[in-house]
């Protein structure tokens, strides 16, 4: 994904982190909009559920999207 | 008789629940600990109406049940313990009305364990400027339990909320999630045997009993040995609970929800992160800020420390008149009185840094500067949080590691922790200041950068690169087998609230002086006792001998006395210790003198200064003045040029850069890592560094 790109959960890869990801509000069928990057591309800003949230690269690399 | 209820205060980080805990107790709150763990328990008492009292816990931020930090934890116990000192009769939970549905996932289990809670419905005047507008008595319909509009800003709505919690509130008959039936019967087990009021509390049970503190031995082992029976391990159903709980918050938001909110709401915030988060101009700005914030806190700390200073100093004077000679007047005057001084002279610095970084948090500017520093500070083995705790460490170190708590991840936790204590705190700075001034001449390059200033400058960067380094050789030694987290909610920027910045500071303030303070007046009156005492031939002698050495020298009544004074410190225990120890720190280019100085620096540096004022026989004076052309005037006896040439003072320098001269720190580590190994490890860590640069940069000087 990159800034200003927006795109559906279908997912997760890591069951542990899982938990925590739906907590925020990362959940499955919703929309997540790439918000920005920090400088050096990571962590990242997203908006996802209505707010915005920061998280690194390995953690929203185990979100699946759907294409 | 009133009636005193207990209400737990709960709710999402950034939800406006500290500024709704102040609106409700004022300044009636007091910061203790829970019981064993070391999380700082607020708690205030408030008058609901006539006939009830209420004391309110504020419980740390959370968004779930499933703790992730050391302070989450504590929220599962107070919530689950039923025979606890702090299980509330009511919960309070606030929720920020912008983003309703994160709120009540957290809502949905309360209501799931069989707790009476009401929902104070935040930032309702937020949500309407967006154009989203709830209905809020459907939404205490579809919930079963009461919503009170709130504004914990201005404190609107702070009288019906009182009302409600006054008033009977029974737990919602909801039942939001069901347990997947293949673990229905271990449920019901656990249940029956806790004697538990809800299956959902059981699933708790089975979920965390690690979390749960209050549990017996056995009782854990009945759990351990139905979780084994089930093949059940954490997060197996959390995922599955989070999705079940939110299909239900949907269906509510969905019945509740008039118009939705315009998606541009938050534009501002929107293109104030684009500056603020920029690869230059977010660096830039941070670093402008970090500049001017510690710019002002030497600026604006200047003139009421010169107050305290002159106070304490009157106060010695003022006591001295009017209390008996003695032991006990001597400890009062040199032990006790300084060691209180020296105290409470570093408040007006650590009151305005936190003033400053209390503003960062309350705007959101410091969710932005952890995102900006992630990434680097992983490459040394910390975390985006560890920038707050690093920055406050310039003032105290006491705080600093306090705040570290807000790092979930115990290696990235520890590492802070260890390394914080590097960065130049104030206590170095009177040190600093003094040998900085003996070495540097006070010139300044092309008339405008004052060396001396550049000097002081550069010891502040020593002591930061030496904390980076040493981060990544203990990354590199440090193996804990750890999942972190750095999912953090990036809020939108507001306009800070200046009650809860004054509040911040006082109870930072509050920690540093009871925490440092009882420590330092503990050591500083065994250091005193090991200045004044000592052999006592020697220490009665003193007046003989000195004036012998003096007669007919025709020194002047007060220089005599202060001779004795250099005499009996000189022939004291720790006078006798400085010697002793001459050889260990020659290599440095130090002598028994400088030597007695460390010894009564070791509880707090700042002590540095008055010890050389006494041991050069200057008298009790803190004028950096005098004590400079004195240093200045000390002859080595063994070179016969100046004692303090730059090879010493440059040493010196070093030393009390990287030494771990501060037992309150010492005293922090070991109550925040729960054990005496770390600060150990940082004591010699720091004191073996100290050394070592110290030796080389006196070898190649010298």
């Amino acid at each position: 994904m990159k800034p200003g790109e927006t795109a559906v959960i279908s997912g997760f890869t890591d069951e542990l982190l899982a938990a925590k990801l739906l907590e925020m509000g990362f959940l499955p069928g919703t929309v997540v909009h790439f918000n920005y990057s920090a400088p050096f591309g990571d962590p990242v800003c997203v908006n996802v559920s209505g707010y915005d949230l920061s998280l690194r690269l390995e953690e929203a690399a185990t979100i699946i999207l759907l294409n | 008789m009133r009636r005193r209820l207990k209400i737990a205060l709960v709710g999402k980080p950034n939800s406006g629940k500290s500024s709704l805990f102040n609106y409700l107790t004022g300044l009636k709150q007091k910061v203790g600990n829970f019981p064993g763990i070391t999380v700082d328990k607020r708690t205030g008492s408030c008058r609901l109406d006539e006939a009830t009292d209420a004391e309110i816990i504020d419980l740390p931020g959370i968004y779930s049940l499933y703790p992730r930090t050391l302070d989450e934890k504590i929220v599962v116990e107070t919530l689950t313990d039923r025979n606890g000192a702090d299980y509330p009769d009511c919960i309070a939970i606030i929720a920020d009305a912008t983003n309703l549905k994160s709120c009540l996932l957290l809502l949905t289990q309360l209501v799931d364990l069989g707790l009476p809670v009401v929902l104070a419905l935040n930032m309702m005047d937020v949500a309407a400027r967006s154009e989203l507008s709830l209905d809020v008595k459907k939404l205490a319909l579809q919930l079963g339990l009461p919503v009170i509009m709130i504004n914990a800003r201005r404190g609107h709505g702070m009288d019906q909320l009182k009302r409600q919690l006054a008033g009977e509130v029974k737990p919602s008959e909801k039942k939001v999630f069901e347990a997947a039936n293949g673990i229905h019967e271990s449920l019901m087990e656990i249940q029956r045997h806790f004697n538990l009021a809800t299956g959902y509390e059981a699933f708790q049970y089975l979920q965390q009993s690690d979390n749960m503190p209050f549990l017996k031995p056995d009782d854990r082992a009945f759990i351990r040995e139905i979780a084994q029976r089930q093949n059940f391990f954490p997060y197996k159903y959390q995922g599955a609970e989070t999705i079940q709980r939110y299909a239900f918050i949907q269906k509510v938001l969905d019945n509740v929800i008039i118009q939705s909110a315009r998606k541009d709401w938050n534009g501002a915030t929107t293109k104030l992160d684009r500056v603020l988060t920029h690869k230059v101009w977010g660096y830039v700005i941070f670093f402008v800020l970090l500049f001017l914030i510690f710019q002002s806190v030497f600026a604006f700390a200047q003139i009421p420390m010169d107050a305290i200073d002159r106070g304490f100093a009157g106060l010695s004077s003022f006591l001295s008149n009017r209390l008996p000679a003695g032991p006990l007047f001597e400890l009062i005057h040199s032990g006790i009185v300084p060691g209180i001084g020296g105290i409470i002279i570093f408040i007006p610095q650590i009151a305005i840094l936190f003033a400053f970084i209390s503003l960062l948090e309350e705007t959101g500017y410091m969710a932005r500067v952890v995102f900006l520093m992630d990434k680097i500070m992983r490459k040394f083995g910390m975390s985006g949080r560890s920038v707050v705790p690093l920055i406050s460490g310039m003032a105290c170190a006491i705080p600093a590691i306090m705040a570290t708590r807000t790092i979930e991840n115990w290696k990235d936790r520890l590492i802070t922790i260890f390394v914080t204590p590097l960065m130049s705190c104030s206590a170095r700075l009177p040190v600093f200041a003094i040998l900085v001034a003996l070495i540097i001449p006070p010139e300044r390059v092309f008339g405008l950068i004052s060396l001396q200033g550049m000097a002081l400058m550069g010891l502040y960067l020593l002591g930061f690169t030496a904390a980076m380094l040493s981060a990544l050789l203990m990354k590199a030694i440090v193996r804990v087998r750890e999942k972190s987290y750095f999912i953090m909610e990036m809020p939108a920027y507001r306009v800070p609230k200046w009650s809860n910045v004054g509040i911040t500071i006082v109870e930072k303030t509050k920690a540093f002086v009871f925490e440092a303070g009882k420590v330092i007046i503990a050591v500083s009156i065994i250091l005193w006792v090991l200045a004044s005492y000592g052999p006592p031939d020697a220490m009665n002698g003193a007046r003989q001998a000195v004036r012998e050495a003096t007669s007919g020298s025709g020194i002047s009544e007060q220089a005599y006395e202060n001779r004795v004074a250099a005499y009996k410190l000189e022939h004291s225990y720790a006078g006798a210790i400085g010697k002793w120890m001459e050889p260990v720190i020659k290599p440095l280019g130090f002598d028994w003198k400088i030597g007695i100085a460390l010894i009564t620096s070791f509880a707090a540096r700042e002590v540095f200064v008055s010890t050389i004022a006494t041991i050069y026989s200057l008298g009790s004076t803190d004028d950096n003045v005098t004590i400079k052309d004195r240093l200045k005037a000390e002859i080595n006896p063994v070179t016969g040029g100046p004692r303090f040439t730059p090879a010493v003072g440059f040493s010196l320098l070093v030393f009390y850069t990287f030494a771990m001269q501060c037992m309150s720190t010492l005293a922090v580590v070991k109550r925040e890592t729960k054990g005496w190994k770390w600060p150990f490890a940082q004591l010699i860590y720091m004191t073996g560094l100290a050394y070592a640069s110290a030796l080389l940069v006196y070898q190649v000087l010298a």
